[in-house]
């Protein structure tokens, strides 16, 4: 069974190939993978849809949330009140007997036309994956067709604020403690700490 | 108040704002620029004959002092020569900076002379890496690696800078602070389930702790042994964690795994809680997961929380810092000793009673001959020497294992070795590391003939510094450990492993102008070991040993670790 990552990452060249390291270093396929900026745009969210070993799932999404970059990655599988969604773009031919059956098909699935010419119409739909997959399925039957899908999106309803490091002061002149593990004493994570206060 | 400079000198206001004393380099075309700064700077530059070894050498500062250990190589071919030691540093979690050299940010992509995508290539080598694309940027990367390199988790981290951003001008604002919001560092550990971990020890019969590189990461061999005293449980120590308890301690019974102890497999795997502080579960140590510790509860404690149920799962984990969390539990199990201590103390005296009984079954003794060097005999002459004091640096192979198997250490950071990767061609660039880092201390590099021989350019090193490092071969005429595999597992079909024509070692160490000589003879070998300590200056040590001997106990791949090989297949009497 697939599974679906959510991550909230810092927008910083290099964190994708990072990300996807994690599953490529053990041969993984990515079904889907997308990616844009959030309210802050120093921040994306990337959704990220894998054929996991179910007995792998948890190490998965704590290597990634060990990636510097990556400031959490969520298992939204099962999270019930995770939502996704995804879209299609579809081109389909309809000679013009068929151009009704076809508008009927789309309204049934709740798609838009976004153009139409003689030849036939650019049709855009939304909705979680196997819908699309049947909607998909519908409109090959009409003839020449090509669709683009966007991957799926997933956004979890559920408030989980990320746990974020505060900053930490940088050696001064006189240079930094080297004893082992004198800088960890610095930053113990304040647990709860909250995403925006971190971040200002 | 903000001075005007150009990124090179930058970059070394930094390293000194890092307490950096020395780094370990080769130069080329785009780090000229940075070579040019150093020409008037303190800062010490210690010429490698390889970049790979500028990795090694720093790993071996690392690990023998805790600091960061820095390395420098140019783009490209540099850049790629340092790969190796990346990975190294990586797999045992040695903090290290790189420094790289990069074709002008104009040119990359360009397929220009010497480019590589080091950023790419490393991306996977590394704990975390970086391309600075503009020289404002540069004081606080410089300080973010050095931060992700030795905090939490320590590792490697590399720097990528651009020529024409070691050229640029630019005023040199003083970093204030350091902010990686996504760095998520758990050092403290849940006070609830440190109060279950003392419970479950005291509750246990047959406690064993497995201590390891973490334990030396953290600097928490006192609080480690501390841990084995109050709870009087037997600890065994991994090939990471050798001297995190003294070796001479005598709750100590070395290391397990593939070459373990008989006493320390056996224990591993009879435990009933096996308490895990700074571990990784390695394949080589637990050998077949589903027969490893099957009877034991497990109380897993370690900084990195991925680590945490990876190959086994913990019936307790602990995310934290080892030494902040034993600095807890320590105190947790005096207060809860009235209460439980005697609770299971005649099961405890039992579980000794049988570790001791494992002791004598199959101890751990070196083999000796009159007539040919036992590699074994070697360690327990250099551990003779050492009395714990000493800094051996290993290689890879069979006598990596003889040293860790018989030379005792009574302190960490004085083994040191590349344990998960197992990179031949560590053993002689780290003890460079180790002993410019720690120059008043006795430095052995213990290494097979074959590791020594990919390590040869760094005797120039080794005398042009004058660093008085002992360099032991232990020369079997085979790549020893393969051919131990061969035999055992290949049908002997021994296939390219033989390792003749190695050099006269007196010639060789004399061409470079330092002291050398082999040994063929046992009753030779102590006196010719002390000859060594004795010379003020480096000393290369070729000891011819014994062929064919093989390294015992041994886990065959896969095995189950209470199913040890315990040595050579007895001959079968022959029937009259
Ligand atoms: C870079 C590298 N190449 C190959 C190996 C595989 N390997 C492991 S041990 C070994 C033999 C080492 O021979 P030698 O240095 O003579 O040590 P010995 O085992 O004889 O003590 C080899 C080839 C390795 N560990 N590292
Ligand atoms: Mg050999």
């Amino acid at each position: 069974m697939l599974q679906v990552i959510s991550l909230l990452v810092e927008n910083k060249p290099g964190a994708l190939m990072r990300i996807t390291g994690v599953l490529t270093a053990r041969g993984y396929n990515i079904e889907s993978l997308t990616v844009a900026r959030t309210l802050d745009p120093t921040l994306s969210r990337m959704t990220i849809v894998v054929d996991v070993d179910p007995n792998l799932r948890a190490l998965v999404i704590k290597q990634m949330n060990k990636l510097i970059n990556v400031l959490q990655a969520t298992d939204v599988t099962d999270d019930h009140r995770a939502v996704t969604r995804e879209m299609v773009l579809l081109r389909v031919r309809a000679p013009l007997e068929k151009r009704t059956a076809v508008l009927k098909e789309a309204e049934i699935f709740g798609a838009r036309v976004i153009d139409s010419s003689v030849e036939g119409f650019a049709l855009e739909a939304t909705g979680d994956p196997e819908k699309l997959d049947e909607f998909i399925g519908i409109m090959r039957s009409y003839g020449e067709f090509d669709i683009a899908r966007s991957g799926v999106v997933a956004l979890s309803l559920r408030p989980r604020r990320p746990r974020l490091s505060p900053p930490v002061p940088a050696p001064g002149e006189t240079g930094a403690d080297q004893t082992p593990g004198a800088r960890n004493g610095q930053e113990v994570l304040r647990s709860g700490r909250r995403f925006e206060a971190a971040r200002r | 108040m903000a001075v005007l400079m150009n990124g090179a000198r930058m970059l070394l206001e930094c390293l000194v704002r890092e307490g950096v004393e020395c780094l370990f380099g080769y130069p080329g075309g785009v780090t000229l620029p940075f070579y040019d700064a150093m020409y008037d700077h303190p800062i010490r530059h210690v010429l490698v004959r390889h970049e790979q070894n500028a990795a090694f050498a720093a790993e071996g500062y690392a690990r023998a002092t805790g600091k960061v250990g820095v390395c420098c190589a140019t783009s490209g071919p540099g850049a790629t020569n340092l790969v190796t030691g990346l990975v190294d540093a990586l797999m045992d979690s040695i903090p290290i900076v790189a420094i790289t050299g990069q074709v002008s940010t104009k040119l990359i992509g360009s397929d220009a002379f010497q480019e590589a995508d080091t950023f790419g290539i490393t991306r996977s080598c590394t704990k975390h890496n970086y391309l600075v694309k503009n020289l404002k940027e540069l004081p606080q990367i410089i300080h973010e690696a050095f931060y992700l390199a030795s905090t939490g988790r320590p590792g490697p981290v590399l720097v990528d800078i651009p020529k024409d951003v070691f050229q640029g001008q630019g005023h040199y604002h003083p970093v204030s602070s350091i902010h990686l919001p996504g760095y998520k560092v758990y050092t403290e550990g849940h006070a609830g389930q440190i109060r279950r971990a003392a419970q479950m020890i005291w509750e246990a019969e047959r406690p064993m702790v497995y201590a390891g590189g973490g334990i030396v990461a953290a600097g928490a061999a006192a609080e480690l042994r501390e841990l084995v005293e109050i709870i009087d449980a037997p600890a065994v120590c991994t090939l990471m964690g050798l001297g995190a308890l003294p070796g001479d301690h005598p709750n100590f019974i070395s290391m397990p795994g593939m070459h373990g102890s008989y006493a320390a497999n056996m224990g591993m795997y009879s435990t009933d809680l096996l308490i895990a502080l700074g571990v990784r579960f390695d394949d080589r140590v637990t050998g077949r997961l589903s027969s490893f510790a099957p009877h034991a509860k497990v109380i897993h404690v370690d900084i990195d929380p991925s680590e945490i149920g990876k190959n086994r799962a913990a019936d307790l984990p602990i995310v934290g810092d080892v030494k902040r969390v034993l600095q807890k539990l320590n105190p947790l199990l005096r207060e809860l000793e009235p209460e439980l201590g005697e609770r299971k103390a005649a099961a405890r005296r039992a579980w000794w009673r049988q570790i001791r009984a494992w002791q004598q079954e199959h101890p751990l003794v070196p083999a000796f001959s009159d007539s040919e060097i036992k590699p074994q005999h070697v360690m327990v002459e250099i551990d003779r020497l050492s009395g714990g004091k000493a800094i051996v640096t290993a290689d890879v192979g069979q006598h990596q294992m003889w040293a860790a198997q018989f030379i005792r250490f009574s302190e960490p950071r004085h083994w040191i070795c590349s344990g998960g990767l197992g990179a031949m061609g560590f053993g002689l660039p780290a003890a460079i590391g180790a002993q410019l880092a720690r120059p008043d201390k006795l430095v052995f590099a213990v290494l097979g003939d074959g590791g020594f021989q990919m390590s040869v350019p760094e005797l120039s090193t080794i005398a042009s510094y004058g660093l008085p490092i002992k360099i032991v071969v232990v020369n079997n005429g085979y790549l020893g450990m393969v051919r131990q595999w061969q035999e055992l597992f290949y049908n002997n079909r021994l296939c390219a492993v033989e390792l003749d024509c190695f050099p006269d070692a007196e010639k060789l160490a004399a061409a470079y102008g330092f002291k050398g000589r082999t040994v063929e003879r046992p009753g030779e070998l102590a006196r010719a070991l002390e000859e060594a300590v004795e010379e003020p200056g480096p000393y290369l040590l070729n000891i011819r040993v014994s062929p064919y001997e093989n390294v015992y106990p041994m886990v065959p791949a896969g095995g189950a670790i209470n199913e040890m090989v315990l040595g050579p297949p007895q001959p079968v009497p022959v029937p009259k």
